[in-house]
């Protein structure tokens, strides 16, 4: 068995295998090797990546490059950490009497089921198994969106089901004008036209225009969607707020991004045969018009999850507007800012997890004083927003600043609603965040039984990134970068 | 190129075609359950013929594995789930308000119109025998999407979804004859999991709203006014009825 099968084949079975064993104390282990197996395969395929270059699957099912095994990596490792979160954190909801037996099986199934999907979706060579592994991942988080069964939960799940899903479907439109396209041109093997390496190497520059654009349209508002590109994020920050915790974590940290991944790969496709920046600029339009909306959206959230599910808006857009802009320096800095991103969220998540335990709510205005009743929560989530909102020494600080230096190279008047984006983004998170960690506690508030392993795990990951990006990660980017932007940051 | 040169089987693609397009129209305008239920099984009927007859004209066996997939998933199974769902819930007989029946019918015009217009490239670009029909396939997929939006119960949205399905399945058949098989597999385990999961949402709305009326699904909003919710997180779900 090849690395990738073992990465793509261990969620799997465990998927299965849970089904029957989730509810036992010992599936929230199951789940927590599961996914350490997959994590260990996964950064094992990267490293043999990393030295011998692209790998062809036997049948060319899937393919493996610079850019997708470093996302196929981070979705292994942020699976896993959110894993060992979850144990301890499902079994108290399960004391608390939220959740049941039954949905506790369907819960730690469906979360192998997710990672599954998403590293197929990551590794395919195939645009429509592209597309069939992202709405697979829609269809394995909705039930767990709505695990609580309040009424809140269902409406977030049903909202959640029919905008990604019709959402999707244009995506599945696109996904068949670009096969038009190509077996249009290319012809010769049928089956051989939707493959993604056959698309980019031989053929992408001699693609239909027409065509091609208005596959890119229909792609960037199905794939888009996943994204949570405003105006067609309404879903996101109800399904992220209303679902068991570890589940907001993974979704934020790690669905958005394979969905980006899939633009930017289309979008790689797309740029080849048009000769044009059209697909640049429609990114970079809804990119920034997402960043400036959600960061202003801040500014009114009572939930806490809803708050830092606008916050990741405002991150994807940023992303989005990034890799729009093209570049070799934005580009890198987007692949940066996906990783610190990931990385920062679901650390973030995690910590709001714990301290809705302690505060019994998830309404901003009843959870106060975390620093006196528990301050390793308390710092967790100081130490985290101050990362996610791009403060120095931390990771995010160093890619919002090359993405601001690639602005400011290749379209300075942006820099100015970037900077305006910043600073609304930073002042809403803050004006929250302050009474929560430094407020009066509630009397008789009790601390919770808190892992923060895996938050102090990626915050110092984050940290580390941000004072020196180790040598072999940079020629990682590097070598991403060069893959999508055609050239090297200089 | 004139209708009457097109051999038989190309004019009776296009016929097929046409009756699709008009039950997308009639499921429009349909406010019952059941008859809705039905008019979606028919299409997909149609859609099946329409395929075999592609896969016929074209050479292409591929596509009689996707026409039989399709008869068994969108013309037995799903509306057989929908029907006994709808049994069970008890609202087999529920009809809808539409507030301006034939305005949504013109609407439903004008998209073919436009599907006209955005299939020009396409189109100009095709020599298959079917191009003329792919301008119908995006009209009946836009018009399961404006069916999304503009009805209010559970049951017509997801008949819309999978419209809106049939839709892009239909293009995929006359604009490249299908696309690869494995896809054509993962598309029809994605929407048959997607009718399994709108069953299993059924029985949830009805139990915590008491109704499939979508409109009830308003808690959630971006208001500065306090939401009712969320203060007690810990409470049981409530599951009674309102």
């Amino acid at each position: 068995m090849t690395l990738l099968e073992i990465t793509l084949l261990t969620p799997l079975v465990g998927g299965l295998l849970l089904v029957f064993i989730g509810h036992r104390p010992l599936g929230g282990w199951v789940n927590v090797i599961t996914c350490a197996v997959t994590f260990g395969a996964s950064l094992a395929m990267a490293l043999d990546v990393f030295a011998h270059g692209p790998q062809l699957s036997g049948g060319r099912m899937f393919y493996i490059d610079a850019f997708n095994v470093y996302l196929v990596t981070l979705t292994a490792f942020v699976g896993m950490t959110s894993a060992i979160f979850s144990r301890p954190y499902m079994r108290h909801e399960v004391e608390r009497g939220r959740v049941t037996d039954v949905r506790l099986r369907l819960y730690h199934s469906m979360y192998q089921c997710f990672i599954f999907s998403m590293l197929l979706a990551l590794s395919a060579n195939n645009l429509g198994i592209l597309w069939v592994a992202m709405e697979a991942a829609t269809l394995t988080t909705v039930l767990l969106v709505s695990l609580y069964r309040t009424p809140e939960a269902i409406e977030a799940a049903w909202k959640y089901f029919i905008l990604c899903g019709v959402g999707i479907a244009q995506a599945l439109f696109g996904t068949v004008l670009v096969y038009f396209a190509a077996e249009n041109k290319l012809g010769a093997d049928r089956d051989d036209t939707m493959l993604w390496t056959v698309l980019h190497g031989a053929g992408a520059g001699t693609l239909d225009p027409a065509v091609i654009s208005l596959a890119f349209v229909f792609l960037l508002v199905g794939y888009g969607t996943k994204v949570g590109l405003v105006p067609l994020h309404s879903w996101l920050p109800d399904a992220h707020s209303e679902g068991p915790t570890p589940m907001s974590a993974v979704l934020s940290g790690l669905l958005l991004n394979v969905a980006l991944y899939a633009l930017v790969r289309v979008k790689m496709l797309v740029d080849a045969s048009l000769q044009t920046n059209l697909a640049g600029h429609l990114m970079m339009g809804f990119g920034l018009l997402s960043f400036l909306v959600a960061g202003l959206f801040l500014h009114r959230q009572h939930d806490i999850k809803r708050m830092y599910s606008y916050s990741s808006i405002e991150h994807m857009g940023l992303m989005t507007f990034a890799f729009g802009m093209g570049g070799p320096l934005a580009t890198y800095g987007a692949l940066l800012h996906m990783t610190v991103h990931s990385l920062t969220k679901s650390a973030i998540f995690v910590t709001v997890g714990h301290a809705s335990q302690l505060a019994g709510t998830q309404r901003i205005e009843h959870i106060r004083g975390l620093m006196r009743t528990q301050p390793a929560i308390g710092w967790g989530l100081l130490i985290g927003t101050i990362a996610i909102a791009g403060f120095p020494p931390f990771g995010v600080f160093i890619s919002e600043f090359l993405l601001l230096m690639a602005t400011m190279q290749s379209w300075p008047w942006l820099a100015i609603p970037l900077l305006v984006g910043f600073g609304v983004a930073f002042a809403g998170l803050f004006r929250n965040l302050q009474p929560m960690i430094f407020g009066e506690p509630p009397p008789g508030q009790q601390p919770v039984e808190a892992n923060m392993l895996p938050v102090a795990v990626h915050l110092v990951l984050v940290l580390w990134l941000g004072v020196s990006i180790p040598g072999f990660l940079s020629s990682w980017f590097e070598q991403a970068t060069l893959l999508i932007s055609g050239a090297l940051p200089r | 190129m004139e209708l009457a040169e097109l051999s038989l089987f190309s004019q009776a693609i296009i016929l097929f075609a046409a009756l699709v397009l008009f039950t997308s129209f009639i499921m429009l305008g349909q406010t019952r359950t059941l008859p809705l239920i039905f008019t979606f099984a028919w299409q997909g009927l149609l859609l099946a013929v329409v395929t075999v007859l592609v896969a016929y004209v074209s050479d292409h066996p591929d596509l009689y594995v996707s026409a039989a997939l399709t008869v068994v998933l969108k013309v037995v199974l799903i509306p057989w789930l929908l029907y006994r769902l709808s049994v069970r819930l008890n609202m087999q007989y529920d009809a809808e308000v539409i507030l301006h029946p034939s305005l949504l019918l013109l609407a439903g015009a004008g998209l073919v119109i436009f599907s006209y217009y955005v299939a020009l490239p396409i189109v100009r670009l095709s020599g298959l025998a079917t191009r003329n029909t792919i301008a119908v396939s995006i009209a009946v997929e836009l018009i399961g999407m404006l069916l999304m939006c503009v009805r209010r119960t559970a049951v017509a949205q997801v008949i819309g979804f999978m419209s809106m399905e049939n839709g892009l399945f239909f293009s995929a058949v006359v604009s490249t004859y299908g696309m690869p098989l494995i896809v054509e597999l993962g598309v029809a385990f994605d929407v048959l999991v997607a009718a399994i999961l709108f069953g299993v949402f059924f029985i949830q709305l009805r139990d915590s709203f008491d109704s499939l009326d979508v409109v009830r699904l308003n808690r959630l909003s971006e208001s500065d006014a306090p939401m009712p919710s969320h203060d007690e997180a810990g409470a049981p779900p409530p599951g009674g009825r309102a």
